[in-house]
């Protein structure tokens, strides 16, 4: 346990220094995008605020002050939004982990749901139903299908709103929470619609190797009927997989978010991301860069943890 | 000791399976043809023959759980009546029960207990078994990977008990064990047996087979080329009928492990006739044109070959 | 009439969408600029038969637009895909023959490649690089080998200490030999299949990062671009403009995925026993 959080930490440290060094390396002048490409102020005034920057100074130093101010916790300020990044990330970032919630555990329970279904029905029409909707949907790319989703049933039906977390115009205090959901769900449903093959698929997989063991064929051999095998052997057996699985996902979930925050305009962090590559703005870029490593990295971790704790081999020690 | 009612009888049993050979061609594998085997009340019969001649199927299709892609033929009666799938269904885990080869037989994150139990069995039961076989009231929490080989090999038994079981279809339950776990293992069938059971035992130990055994049945390639006594065992090759029983009798260890040249053929090239023929020393071209030599009675067992005496 | 063989069947399937997928790709190079060029007269035109998948805000043909767009994706997904599996596969080996220290680097940069969302890498690659058409091109060949170098190491340790390569080392056959005969056949089957199934990853991520707007202007035909553009315009009800390009994409990237499972069952029939 000790090393693989020692192992973790290192990465950590590594994905820094690497986001780190590709955003400087960048041909794109960060005094440029501060002040605009507009804006006439003098080559010595530019120097003058790259000076103050600290960007003349070899990266392993830039890279040093950063990490200290870090610490710190200063994050610098973003350019694009005229504040601290700090501020940008926490302002965001309720209403990202809310559109992710939602989003993971929509496709994580209909995954399971389906992936268990077609598994069980291995060969029969179900799972022949199941994979081949699953294939589709892997292969869509999750922002067309919001935009699909957008089209009927915003646009076309209006049902939903076309955009935004609340609505336009309105204050902060006057937003009500069925206002919040209403402009959360074609959200959530397009994150978690490419979620959904790959956890159904994972599952039915799982399923598929837990009927074809040993012990499910002795199990039968006792009289146990389908239902009663996947209640008893099933779902005990796919539990651990299925959850790391779940943990696992926060990566994509992530990624994910960037392309359905710019879909339906949703002030979240993918959004903030997209804004500070798209402007120039380092620092913000940076910030979401660290953050979405760190959320994955807890997903990894706690993955791990609850591994070692459902898994009774290792819970109990094992005896040779 | 006295056997009773037929329990089960197993008449021309074959089973084959649909596979997919390289380059995704089909083919049938036929891995047991024409099988007869017969067993009593307060008989242990063994099914003796070398590893890997498809015995294990054998059980499969007793308790009906072949894989899907398997076709099976012949009949099998039980106490007189055919033993159809329902029949299979409904028995299964209560009159007829299976003890499997080894822990990776039962859920790895179910506690001991509750997996004998099962579905059909109770707590109380399942004290009352343990309690039989000298296990300690903690195993019951245990998981199978915290099993010893002795308890391991007690807690499989112990699943055949559960239910009121009248045939026990043991598969190969003595490889790994040191030879005096091995006639403890032996030493439970046979008390199985004794109270009134049928018993059937699937190995490739053959010695212990014929010393603990009633009868025994010879296992080539898919079928079954003799059934005798144990007692013809004992005795030596000369009361066996089949060259193969012969062959196998004088491998054994104690008796000049004297080898035969060949190995048994593979289900999917089997050869027309007589299936020992390419190996054995008295073939005649009769051997070989008949498409499947039958079973017949000789001394009183039962040997498939057309020179035996 | 002859039933067909199943192993004929999958050539044959295989070899119709390499066709498919080809003619695009040419059909999409040889294409006249005009073709997808803006037609003032035609604008905002629901599907007919003369522009069947309608016309955008600038009337440009948007059947024209989505092969073109589609083209560049094939092409561009191709070679990036390429150059990742070619990177991977050099890692990989290296990672597993050498073993040691540079092992553990490898799988040190693996890991944190992996750890960094892929979208997320994407930005930060194509930030680094200018954001031009340069950036995505890089972003999108630099973010996918950390998997399939994972795979290609793991076939090769694998492989590297099953019995019979240690049984033909005592044999006395020199650890080329070694790795020419026994290695190299295993590990070329799941480096094809790999390369394969990077192409659909590849083209899914390209259309998303210049969805978002990095990368191309907006003038040129790209998946991501068209669909970004119909996002502008989504008020004004041209279903069209969302529909067709994307549904297109999905067929596109379904077909490579198809291609790959085939390709794998022709090389490693033990997968055929589903």
């Amino acid at each position: 346990m000790g090393s693989t959080l020692l192992r973790m930490i290192l990465l950590l440290f590594g994905v820094s220094a690497i986001s780190f060094m590709l955003v400087i390396s960048s041909p794109i002048d960060p005094v440029e995008a501060f002040v605009g490409s507009e804006s006439n102020i003098s080559k010595e005034q530019k120097e003058i605020v790259a000076e103050y920057w600290g960007l003349d100074q070899p990266p392993l130093q830039r890279y040093l002050t950063w990490l200290k101010n870090l610490f710190h916790g200063d994050m610098g300020d973003s350019i694009a939004y005229k504040k601290p990044v700090t501020q940008v990330l926490a302002e965001r970032f309720a209403t990202s982990c809310v559109l992710m919630l939602t989003a993971w555990l929509i496709s994580g329970a209909l995954g399971f749901v389906l992936g268990i279904l077609a598994g069980i029905c291995s060969g029969k029409w179900p799972d022949k139903i199941i994979k081949t909707f699953c294939f589709v949907l892997s292969s869509t790319p999750a922002f067309w299908m919001g935009l699909l989703l957008l089209v009927i049933f915003a646009v076309n039906l209006g049902w939903f709103p076309v955009g935004f977390a609340v609505p336009v115009g309105k204050s902060a205090a006057d937003v009500t929470i069925g206002e919040r959901i209403h402009h959360l769900i074609l959200p959530a449903l397009t994150l978690s619609i490419t979620g959904v093959a790959n956890i159904a698929l994972h599952t039915r997989q799982k399923i598929i190797d837990v009927m074809k063991s040993r012990y499910v064929l002795f199990a039968k051999a006792r009289g146990e009927n389908t239902w009663q095998i996947l209640k008893r052997h099933g779902l005990r057996n796919i539990a651990i997989p299925a959850i790391t699985l779940q943990f696992a996902s926060f990566s994509e979930l992530f990624g994910g978010s960037v392309l359905a925050e710019q879909v339906f305009s949703y002030p979240g962090l993918g959004n903030a991301a997209t804004v500070a590559g798209i402007k120039g703005d380092a620092p913000l870029l940076l910030g979401v860069a660290l953050f979405s490593v760190l959320f994955v990295f807890v997903g990894n971790l706690t993955a791990n943890i609850l591994y070692g704790v459902i898994n009774p081999q290792i819970r109990e020690g094992t005896e040779s | 000791m006295e056997s009773g009612n037929n329990v089960l009888e197993v008449k021309n049993l074959s089973v084959s399976f649909k596979m997919y050979d390289k380059g995704l061609e089909q083919i049938d594998l036929k891995v047991i043809s024409s099988l007869n085997i017969s067993v009593k009340e307060n008989e242990l019969l063994a099914i003796a023959g070398s590893s890997g001649s498809g015995k294990s199927l054998l059980a499969d299709a007793i308790l009906g759980i072949l894989p899907d892609n398997a076709s099976v033929s012949g009949d099998m009666l039980y106490y007189n009546t055919p033993l159809t799938k329902e029949r299979q269904e409904k028995l299964r885990g209560r009159e007829i029960a299976l003890v499997p080869q080894s822990v990776d037989f039962l859920d790895p994150l179910m506690q001991t207990g509750k997996q004998v139990i099962g579905v059909r069995g109770s707590a109380e039961k399942q004290k009352q078994v343990f309690r039989r076989y000298g296990l300690k009231e903690e195993v019951e929490k245990m998981y199978p990977f915290q099993l010893s080989g002795g308890m391991a090999r007690r807690v499989l038994v112990s699943t055949a008990l559960i239910g009121d079981a009248k045939l026990i279809v043991a598969d190969e339950p003595t490889p790994g064990l040191s030879k005096t776990m091995a006639k403890e293992a032996m030493g439970h069938f046979r008390s199985l047996a004794d109270e009134g059971r049928a018993v059937i035992l699937i190995t490739h130990d053959i010695d212990l087979a014929f010393e603990y055994a009633d009868a025994v049945a010879v296992f080539y390639a898919g079928t079954t080329v003799e059934t005798a006594s144990a007692e013809d065992f004992r005795k030596g090759p000369d009361a066996l009928r089949h060259p193969y029983s012969k062959a196998l009798w004088a491998a054994l260890p104690q008796n000049g492990f004297q080898p035969i040249p060949g190995t048994q053929p593979y289900a999917g090239s089997l050869p027309k006739g007589c299936l020992f023929a390419p190996r054995c020393s008295k073939k005649t071209k009769e051997c070989t044109d008949q498409e499947v030599i039958p079973m017949r009675t000789l001394r009183g067992g039962e040997v498939c070959c057309i020179h035996a005496d | 009439m002859k039933k067909m063989n199943r192993r004929t069947k999958t050539v044959m399937l295989a070899a119709a969408i390499l066709l498919i997928l080809a003619a695009i790709a040419i059909a999409g190079l040889v294409m006249n600029a005009d073709s997808y060029g803006p037609d003032y007269g035609a604008k905002k035109l629901a599907p007919s038969a003369a522009h069947l998948f309608g016309t955008d805000y600038l009337g440009r043909d948007m059947f024209c637009r989505t092969i073109k767009g589609l083209s560049n994706s094939i092409l561009l997904g191709t070679a990036a895909a390429g150059f990742s599996a070619c990177v991977a596969l050099i890692l990989g080996i290296v990672s597993a023959a050498i073993g040691g220290t540079v092992d553990k680097v490898i799988s040190y940069l693996v890991d944190l490649f992996m750890g960094i969302p892929h979208m997320v890498l994407l930005m930060l690659i194509s930030f680094a690089a200018g954001k031009g058409l340069k950036g995505v091109i890089l972003g999108v060949a630099l973010s996918h080998w950390p998997n399939l170098t994972r795979v290609i190491r793991g076939e090769v340790l694998q492989v590297k200490n099953m019995q019979f390569v240690k049984a033909a080392q005592k044999l006395g056959k020199t650890k080329t030999q070694v790795a020419y005969q026994h290695i190299f056949p295993h590990v070329v089957s799941q480096f094809i299949v790999g390369l394969i199934l990077l192409f659909p990853h590849a083209i899914l991520h390209e259309a998303g990062i210049t969805f978002l707007g990095f990368g191309l202007s907006v003038d040129t035909p790209a998946i991501g671009i068209i669909l970004s553009e119909a996002l502008k315009h989504i008020s004004t009800g041209m279903w069209w403009l969302v529909l067709f390009p994307g549904g297109l994409l999905v067929l596109v990237v379904m077909m490579f995925d198809k291609l790959g499972d085939y390709i794998r069952l022709l090389i490693d029939p033990a997968s055929a026993q589903e």
